[in-house]
């Protein structure tokens, strides 16, 4: 585009050939190459720490490839691995994030998806207000939240508890999905609408056989939003669960910045890993859909 | 269509009793807890929540202490710096990919994968990059140059810039994939109409794309401005707030006031303030974007 400047208009048309080798392909796919490198290193830096001996760590640099590589870490950092008291490693957080995101993604979505189909079809009175205050719960600082949401756990005795978890994470994935939800129902034809209230369907009817099967890509988009945020989700997990229903971050973090004992950077590396091997596998398999789901959550509502 | 029928109380009474969760989310939770929490910052509220007023206190002690004003600083350094960089490599890293390039998905799965990730693994990736004693430096002096020093996370004085740059290796990602939507939307005949005109390339970005993306550069600042008032995990787990209290924020504090400290009422009155510098960004942008669009609402 940069000689581009000097086309004429009345000369021939279509774009101008390039050669491959131009100052500009290798300016831009130099750079790009470089840029590249830059955000792939960390993931080369885990992996590569990971699968060396900690004597290996001390003398080389981080960089270097493994000369001996040992899976000893990895299996540390799932079974062994301590935090302060236990030494049970990852397991018990990737089990204990498993429990909590699969029913959060079900129960979150299905809720999610039926208030995107009331507020796209059945607007009520007052509908829209709702949903106004509820989008604006997306902005508001979870800090605001946290004692209030630690009373009403305490009182339902959910707190500590991984149904607990599970309840606040439907609640805080409501704005998104719902205004996901409801925008995408917004963008069906309407007519298919009309012509089933003519027919006499009614609410349930209408969304379990029509706007349910219309929307498989939507929900879809909203599975990766959900698995990959409630995976990656530190703070609440922090906050409403105990030692036993810790989620995988949690444990990953107190593994990893526990004081006492020798860092043993490779087992650290290794669980670092592990906890990321869930959402970096949804992110590697879903491609365009994952950021379809980032897209979603920017489009205006 | 259904909200104009008569009698309407009844006719939707399915659609009201599904929008429950909803409602009572929004209410309940959302409103109430807000509510509740400004309302208790002015009560001097120590292990549990009571309702003793002490009018402004909590404020006022929050504002004499050095781990709040500390926490403050950082989250506005942390947040202009981040908030500068994120838009200019976003915003370059989108046009560099939009020149029609090969490997484009490659590229941009690349670049992107980081925001997968948890805060907590990329916090716990570059305090191992940033290690004194193995990392970047260490490297660098095995290069050569032996007086090398780059070791933010030991150096309270720039310990925040070492976790501004976990930070934006992790969000520009996502910036980036914002902006490459919004260069894409923008006609083809503009660019051809600056190319008549003799226009050159950075000066039509500049003069006449970027103005035409308003719309996604106020979505994208929303979303990361939110995202840096929130900033925590990423603190706790590169930097655990220190050396000593350094790199401490906002959010950290509250949740140390809260759950460590037994000190509910600083932890309220923190976390109200936390609401007012969100909201005075929500807020413009809320009645910017939706105040006059009633219209496809």
């Amino acid at each position: 585009m940069v000689e581009a400047s000097a086309t004429a208009l009345d000369g021939p048309q279509g774009p101008k050939p390039r050669k491959v080798f131009s100052r500009r392909n290798i300016f831009l796919y130099g750079t790009l190459f470089v840029i590249a490198i830059y955000y792939a290193l960390p993931l080369y830096v885990m992996i590569v720490t990971s699968l060396k001996g900690m004597p290996e760590i001390r003398l080389g640099n981080i960089f270097a490839p493994p000369v001996e590589v040992t899976f000893e870490p990895w299996v540390k950092a799932w079974s062994q691995a301590c935090t302060g008291l236990t030494c049970n490693g990852l397991s018990t957080g990737f089990w204990n994030s498993v429990q909590i995101t699969i029913p959060s993604v079900i129960l979150s979505i299905i809720i999610a998806s039926v208030n995107g189909y009331a507020l796209a079809n059945w607007k009520f009175k007052g509908s829209d207000v709702f949903f106004t205050i509820l989008i604006f719960g997306a902005f508001i600082p979870y800090q605001v939240m946290l004692y209030p949401i630690v009373i009403l756990l305490r009182e339902i005795g959910l707190y500590g508890s991984l149904s607990g978890l599970v309840l606040v994470h439907t609640i805080f994935g409501m704005p998104i999905l719902t205004l996901l939800f409801r925008n995408y129902f917004t963008s069906l034809p309407e007519e298919l609408f009309k012509a089933a209230r003519v027919d006499g369907a009614k609410f349930w009817g209408i969304y379990f056989r029509i706007m349910v099967p219309m929307s498989l890509p939507i929900f879809t988009v909203a599975v990766i939003l959900q698995v990959t945020g409630i995976w990656n989700d530190f703070l609440f997990g922090v906050v409403y669960s105990g030692p036993e229903s810790y989620p995988m971050t949690v444990s990953l973090n107190n593994i990893v910045n526990s004081s006492q004992g020798v860092k043993e950077y490779n087992v650290n590396m290794a669980a670092t890993i592990l906890t990321g091997l869930v959402p970096l596998t949804i992110y590697f398999v879903s491609g365009r859909m994952f950021v379809r789901g980032i897209a979603a959550g920017a489009v205006k509502g | 269509m259904a909200s104009t029928r008569p009698s309407q109380l009844f006719r939707n009474k399915t659609a009201k009793i599904a929008a429950i969760p909803m409602i009572v989310t929004a209410l309940f939770v959302f409103v109430g807890g807000t509510v509740w929490t400004v309302v208790y910052s002015f009560t001097k509220s120590g292990l549990l929540p009571r309702l003793k007023w002490v009018g402004l206190d909590q404020y006022e002690r929050l504002w004499a202490t050095r781990k709040w004003l500390i926490a403050i600083e950082n989250l506005a350094i942390y947040g202009i710096c981040m908030l500068v960089l994120v838009f200019v490599i976003g915003f370059i890293l989108a046009a560099l990919i939009d020149q029609k390039i090969r490997f484009e998905n490659t590229i941009r799965t690349i670049i992107l994968y980081p925001f997968a990730l948890s805060f907590v693994i990329t916090g716990l990736v570059w305090q191992w990059m940033l290690n004194p004693e193995f990392g970047v430096q260490n490297i660098v002096r095995e290069w050569g140059w032996e007086s090398f020093t780059f070791n933010p996370l030991y150096n309270a004085d720039i310990a925040i810039y070492g976790v501004l740059i976990a930070g934006l290796w992790q969000a520009s990602g996502l910036v980036m994939v914002l902006m490459l939507a919004g260069l894409r939307g923008i006609d083809q005949d503009v660019w051809k109409a600056a190319r008549v005109d003799g226009i050159p390339t950075w000066k039509t970005y500049i003069r006449i794309v970027i103005p035409m993306m308003r719309p996604v550069f106020i979505t994208a600042l929303v979303i990361v401005v939110t995202g840096i008032v929130k900033i925590y995990d990423l603190i706790v787990a590169q930097t655990g707030g220190g050396p000593g209290i350094s790199t401490e924020v906002p959010a950290k504090y509250v949740y140390d006031m809260m759950f460590k400290a037994s000190n509910l009422g600083q932890g309220f009155a923190a976390s109200t303030m936390m609401l007012l510098t969100v909201l005075l960004v929500v807020i413009p942008w809320a009645i910017l974007e939706f105040g006059d669009s009633k219209k496809h609402g």
